[in-house]
């Protein structure tokens, strides 16, 4: 059992609350970094796959989770990131410049779809984000001459310094550096939290009316929310194209955004973990399906809709009983063993909450 | 002439997506939640009516299959709230969204795994035979479609505004512990819409198997009955019906004097510009509230 003792206030934002948690992420770094050398190349790949989710789901859930706007739109940003930083590398940006403009672009268009999505909410805004996804698909066709159109694009080696990485030619080197982002995202995303900012964010998902009397300027935050959320989507993008090796149209159609947003409610809204967790399920899933076909002996046999079917299954299991998600439940599993024997099954238990109208709001 | 055809054959594509809209709008005015997986029950309603129908597999005289179809759809969502959205009791609306795209998922797995991926067409007496007016000319289906959908629109309205029901379903929406208070059995009445919805995406599916073919990804127009219902303003049951029928009007013609690639955006960027505009659609219900 663990006792906090807290002696200043910075103790209660403080990066790793002690030093055996500072421990913990340390050692899952070390063994990040060292996995190219215990596991072979095709495993290599889908852990890479994971990591570039877990980009993009940190992006969604910063602006789900944290900031409590619902989003099923972010595969067209995952887009913009993508093919900005083609075209960029195209015009002879070396990957250092490009890889963070695109990033930065695609900020610049989730602040532009802001200022009319921060007037709607909920529901409203769900839609408008799902005619988002489809026009993108249709604009990446009309907007042939950048974008290739149906026939797409082919992103080129990334060359950093004179040292060439391609996914295909060596997944290590491609690996490491997705890994470099994923753990610079992560920390200026856990920065982010402990940051005044962080805490508008916060403050604006758990009830508006209250952040406005606090003196935060919700439009801007909610505006700042989209236009860093889509920033980290973006690069999860670019790297999701050089993951792919080619892009169309229709790498990144509408049921990316879905999956996305189901990813994170699996995970866990609102954690961190959540989006690593999420990211876990998403990329491993159609794995161990194909496994357990083979297993009841029906592997060479396509059930179409299968993955999706049993995806939403999940879900609706997931929502229904352990509506935190994975991380929700190690939690509770956390604070079972840290305070052994004392944990009570009613620790967690939900409050009754009863529904009013957003009509009136 | 040929904008008078182009007119009324939208008008009567418009109908369907008025259809499930008003399934979207049923739910939300008795619950606050909005169900994604309306299109996927239009899809069911419409193949358990061909299961029951068709030569091949039950073979039953079609206005039987249709009641019986339209029953199996109430109870089904009736049984798919108690079973399911009974425990998300209370929380937000966001759960219930990402439930209800995930409910979605199964279903269509569910009946391509029944009745297969390919395109089949209901034997419907609508289906056959064309009626002339003037020098229009008009499927049975489509004009069966939008007298059905006038009527209903007209009576689930009037069955919100006048009957003890209706109004007990729209003050379980506005404040469920209020509702409570009044002695209203919220948990029942969510029931009961929810069978009604199901019954409604069930009559949606019947009409829209009778224009022509349906597969399991048919549910996918859901999406854009969905924009119909948030351009009508969510909440509002004529609403719903005129946004349908404007998505509708808007895809004939713009696929007619629009570029090619233009023509399929032209619902989405209407619905972009109305939300931009009027955030709550056009027949919005919402007030400021005064803290």
């Amino acid at each position: 059992m663990r006792i906090h003792f807290k002696t200043s206030y910075d103790h209660d934002i403080r990066l790793f609350p002690d030093l055996w948690s500072f421990c913990v992420y340390a050692a899952l770094i070390v063994i990040a970094v060292l996995l190219p050398f215990l596991m072979g190349e095709f495993y290599l790949g889908e852990v890479t796959n994971v990591l570039i989710w877990a980009i993009a789901g940190l992006g969604l859930m910063l602006l789900t989770g944290q900031t409590g706007q619902a989003s099923l739109g972010h595969a067209a940003f995952l887009a913009v990131g993508c093919y900005s930083c083609i075209i960029l590398m195209e015009q002879g940006w070396p990957f250092l410049l490009a890889f963070p403009a695109c990033g930065i672009i695609t900020g610049v268009f989730g602040m532009l779809f802001a200022i009319p999505a921060v007037r709607l909410h909920g529901i409203y805004l769900a839609i408008a984000t799902i005619a988002l996804s489809i026009l993108a698909d249709d604009i990446i066709v009309l907007l042939e001459p950048w974008t290739g159109g149906v026939a797409g694009k082919y992103p080129s080696s990334i060359d950093i310094f004179g040292y060439e990485i391609n996914r295909w030619v060596n997944i290590r080197d491609f690996y490491w550096l997705v890994l470099a982002v994923t753990i610079l995202c992560t920390l200026a995303y856990r920065n982010l939290l402990r940051a005044p900012l962080g805490r508008a964010f916060a403050a604006v998902r758990d009830s508006e009316v209250s952040a406005t009397a606090m003196g935060v300027h919700i439009a801007f935050t909610k505006a700042l929310a989209f236009g860093l959320s889509c920033a980290i989507t973006g690069l999860a993008g670019a790297l999701m194209g050089f993951y792919a090796g080619a892009v169309t149209n229709e790498t990144f159609s509408i049921v990316i955004s879905i999956n996305l947003l189901m990813m994170i409610v699996i995970g866990g809204l609102g954690s961190i973990h959540g989006a690593f967790f999420g990211a876990i399920v998403v990329a491993f899933l159609p794995q161990a399906l194909s496994i357990l076909k083979n297993a009841v002996g029906g592997g060479g046999v396509a059930i179409p809709g299968l993955e999706s079917g049993v995806f939403g299954l999940i879900l609706i299991l997931f929502i229904m009983f352990e509506p935190m998600g994975i991380y929700g439940r190690w939690l509770k599993i956390r604070t079972w063993f840290e305070l052994f024997p004392f944990a009570r099954k009613d620790m967690f238990r939900r409050q009754k909450s009863y529904l009013k109208t957003e009509r009136l709001r | 002439m040929e904008f008078l055809q182009l007119l009324v054959s939208g008008l009567a594509n418009g109908c369907v997506y008025g259809l499930i809209a008003l399934g979207f709008v049923l739910i939300y005015k008795a619950t606050e939640a909005v169900n994604f997986a309306q299109g996927d029950f239009m899809m069911l309603g419409a193949f358990i009516a061909l299961g029951l129908t068709n030569a091949e597999y039950m073979d039953l005289p079609f206005a039987l299959a249709a009641v019986l179809s339209i029953g199996i759809m109430a109870v089904l969502g009736y049984a798919l709230d108690y079973l399911v959205l009974r425990h998300l009791f209370g929380q937000s609306q966001t759960a219930i969204v990402i439930l209800t795209i995930a409910l979605g998922f199964v279903i269509r797995f569910v009946a391509g795994a029944i009745w297969g991926h390919e395109p089949q067409s209901l034997e419907s007496p609508l289906a056959l035979g064309d009626v002339h007016l003037g020098g229009l000319v008009l499927g049975m289906a489509d004009v069966a479609i939008i007298v059905v959908t006038v009527l209903l629109t007209f009576f689930l309205f009037q069955f919100f505004q006048r009957t003890k029901l209706g109004l007990a379903m729209q003050a379980a929406s506005q404040n469920q512990m209020a509702a409570y208070y009044m002695g209203i059995p919220v948990k029942r009445i969510q029931g009961l819409i929810w069978g009604l919805a199901g019954a409604t995406a069930a009559i949606a599916g019947i009409l829209y198997a009778s224009k022509g073919a349906i597969d399991p990804n048919a549910g996918l127009m859901g999406i854009k009955a969905f924009a119909a219902a948030v351009i009508g303003g969510f909440g509002s049951l004529p609403g719903a019906l005129i946004g349908g029928l404007i998505v509708g009007v808007i895809e004939p013609f713009a696929a007619r004097y629009l570029a090619a690639g233009y023509s399929q955006i032209a619902p989405y960027a209407l619905l972009l510009f109305v939300l931009v505009f009027r955030p709550h659609g056009l027949f919005s219900q919402v007030r400021t509230k005064k803290v």
